[in-house]
């Protein structure tokens, strides 16, 4: 294990410098792709490669590029996905924030296999900071002949740009951020037409995760048959991994995808165990949106094989007993959390945050927020729990956009596998709601 | 030059980096630079945007002026009233508040004597919980204006960092540094 694609000279001093990062092979895959490549070649490796959308759905990247529309005379655009916000992320940010040009080249390698000559990368408006270092980033390309017109002699053109958000995690959904991208609110639009076929000023659009184009490169020049061979079934290659909460080493892991889970958390190499020396209850491995498992669950599957941090491992035994690796956002939770605080939390996060378009969500969300709400603060009803099951499932499907789901999933899971816990709030409200109080009964046990 | 409407003036600086990201679209796609501008325009304007100052944002877009506030109050960074002189967007989202974020929130607000939203009576500092900041390995955080700051995990940290605020100038807009 261990083998670093993205992060490799991260912590070299000056790497988020074009002459740091070309010294230890910066924009090789540039001049490789534009001067030996066609785009459809490097549009085959990136299929070869069976890299996935890691920005949380995990789609073939090589198929969505595959789809891409490419009627005459109309313009294409690539769209950097940089709106990082789901609850438990912050990869993106850590990885632009120190070394930006990697983002540049994959922006640019990636922009020729699609035959896009304007490019954006949209980010979230709280990393102004970040918009500034890759505005630096890309001005140092610019004068070096790596954007701008027939790029390398290549006769290839690119401009590329930064356009920041304004406060929005729906615009983290493709379509919305295309609308934000063109200065409107972020409502997500209805599907068809794709943004393959009609995205940013109607024109075919691809929209990627920071880390999936950053992956490009090395896929360009090291092939994708070298990139298929890293990680384990059709979790191809390298990820990314936010670690959050109560472990003793929070931060961005590098890992290759199929890593035990109690190796990810126990090891000193990645999480380095539970802090304070306390016990495991529960990690969310994908970001807030997948659902929380309990710790029977999360190191091993419910048929009793060790749980691994791939695609196909995390959502073994589907909802019943599984969940996602999403976007590679793991949040750990210690003994001492309440499970029914933090899934009042995300619901107050998911309502904050639904454009508010579609009923089911616009108003679900708020309903389980307020039911939520209640049942921390020591107000519950017994038949609460069934109601938080039954608007989640009247949520879930219902929305033009996965917020919908994003929102039902986390509760509909927490209810699930700490049924109990829920029960005790309702039941003895005033010991639930003494200060640091915590139910320590078992943990639910899954009958899958 | 520097332009005026209903006296809202933005500086010259402000000017060439708003024309900057306008010319960042395709002709006839000016609205697209909406948002940049609007962060520039509450920069320059002391942390908040009037509907004075939108108005003149969307007298610089060529667009109606309906169009920008639709746009400013969708997003939750475009403060629409004004704010302290630091606006103190803490992080109350899961993996922050595993790490103490409630409680930085509460003795924020017991130390400054405010609520949410509100503003402490020096005008020095407004209260505003946020979600999710992609700062979850060093929570409890707060940002300020463009910064981040940090593993706020102590009640001395906070007063450390209060302390440090209260003799700190009001960062200056990016376009103006």
């Amino acid at each position: 294990m261990g083998l670093k694609i993205l992060t490799e000279h991260i912590n070299v001093p000056g790497i988020e410098t074009l002459e740091v990062y070309r010294k230890h092979g910066g924009y090789k895959s540039v001049e490789k792709a534009l001067k030996t490549m066609s785009p459809e070649e490097v549009v085959e490796e990136v299929k070869t490669s069976g890299l996935r959308g890691r920005g949380g759905a995990g789609f073939p990247t090589g198929m969505k590029w595959s789809f891409l529309a490419k009627p005459e005379g109309i313009p294409r655009y690539l769209v950097c996905n940089a709106d990082e916000s789901e609850p438990g992320t912050f990869k993106d940010r850590w990885f632009m924030e120190h070394n930006p040009h990697a983002l540049v080249e994959g922006m640019i390698t990636s922009s020729y296999a699609l035959g896009a000559n304007k490019s954006y990368i949209y980010i979230r408006g709280e990393l102004l900071f970040v918009l500034r270092i890759l505005e630096k980033a890309i001005a140092e390309a610019y004068a070096a002949g790596l954007l701008g017109k027939n790029i390398l002699g290549s006769g290839y053109d690119l401009d590329l740009h930064v356009a920041p958000g304004g406060g929005a995690y729906i615009c983290g959904e493709e379509t919305a951020l295309l609308e934000s991208l063109e200065g409107k609110r972020g409502n997500p639009r209805n599907k068809p037409p794709f943004p393959a076929v009609k995205g940013l000023f109607q024109s075919p659009t691809v929209v990627n995760n920071v880390e999936t184009i950053a992956s490009v490169p090395w896929i360009v020049n090291n092939t994708g048959a070298e990139y298929a061979k890293i990680g384990i079934g059709r979790s191809t290659g390298t990820k990314l991994i936010s670690a959050s909460g109560n472990i003793n080493k929070p931060g961005v892991y590098e890992i290759e995808l199929g890593v035990p889970v109690e190796e990810f958390i126990y090891s000193d190499q990645y999480c380095g165990g539970i802090w304070k020396g306390k016990q495991l209850k529960a990690v969310v491995p994908g970001g807030s949106s997948v659902p929380i498992l309990p710790t029977n669950l999360i190191l091993k599957t419910a048929a009793g094989e060790d749980r691994l941090m791939s695609y196909e491992s995390l959502s073994d035994g589907g909802f019943v007993s599984g969940s996602m690796l999403g976007s590679g956002a793991f949040i750990v939770f210690d003994e001492d959390q309440c499970i029914v605080r933090n899934t009042w939390n995300y619901a107050r996060f998911y309502h904050h945050e639904s454009c508010g378009q579609c009923s089911p969500c616009r108003e679900g969300t708020g309903w389980m927020e307020k039911v939520l709400h209640r049942i921390e603060y020591g107000h519950g009803h017994q038949q609460d729990i069934d109601l938080l099951v039954s608007v989640a499932k009247q949520i879930e499907g219902n929305t033009i956009c996965p917020l919908g789901d994003a929102a039902a999933w986390p509760v509909a899971a927490a209810i699930r596998h700490f049924r109990e816990e829920f029960e005790w709030h309702i039941k003895h409200p005033q010991e639930a709601t003494a200060p640091g109080a915590v139910y320590r009964g078992q943990l639910a046990e899954v009958t899958a | 030059m520097a332009e005026t409407i209903n006296e809202v003036k933005f500086s010259d600086e402000a000017m060439a980096e708003i024309q900057r990201y306008i010319s960042h679209y395709p002709e006839g796609r000016q609205k697209s630079a909406i948002l940049p501008i609007l962060h520039i325009a509450q920069a320059e304007s002391g942390g908040w945007v009037s509907p004075e100052v939108m108005d003149k944002v969307a007298q610089i877009l060529n667009i109606q002026p309906i169009e920008v506030y639709e746009v400013a109050t969708f997003y939750t960074m475009f403060n629409l009233k004004p704010v302290g002189k630091h606006v103190l967007e803490v992080c109350r989202t899961g993996p922050c508040c595993l790490r103490g974020a409630d409680q930085v929130i509460d003795m924020i607000k017991q130390k400054l004597n405010i609520e949410e939203g509100e503003t402490s009576a020096d005008g020095m500092f407004t209260l505003k919980p946020v979600e999710c900041l992609a700062s979850c390995g060093s929570g409890p955080m707060l940002q300020v204006r463009e910064k981040f700051y940090e593993n706020i995990d102590s009640e001395e940290k906070l007063d450390e960092f209060l302390e440090t605020m209260r003799h700190s100038e009001a960062e200056k807009p990016h376009h103006l540094k």
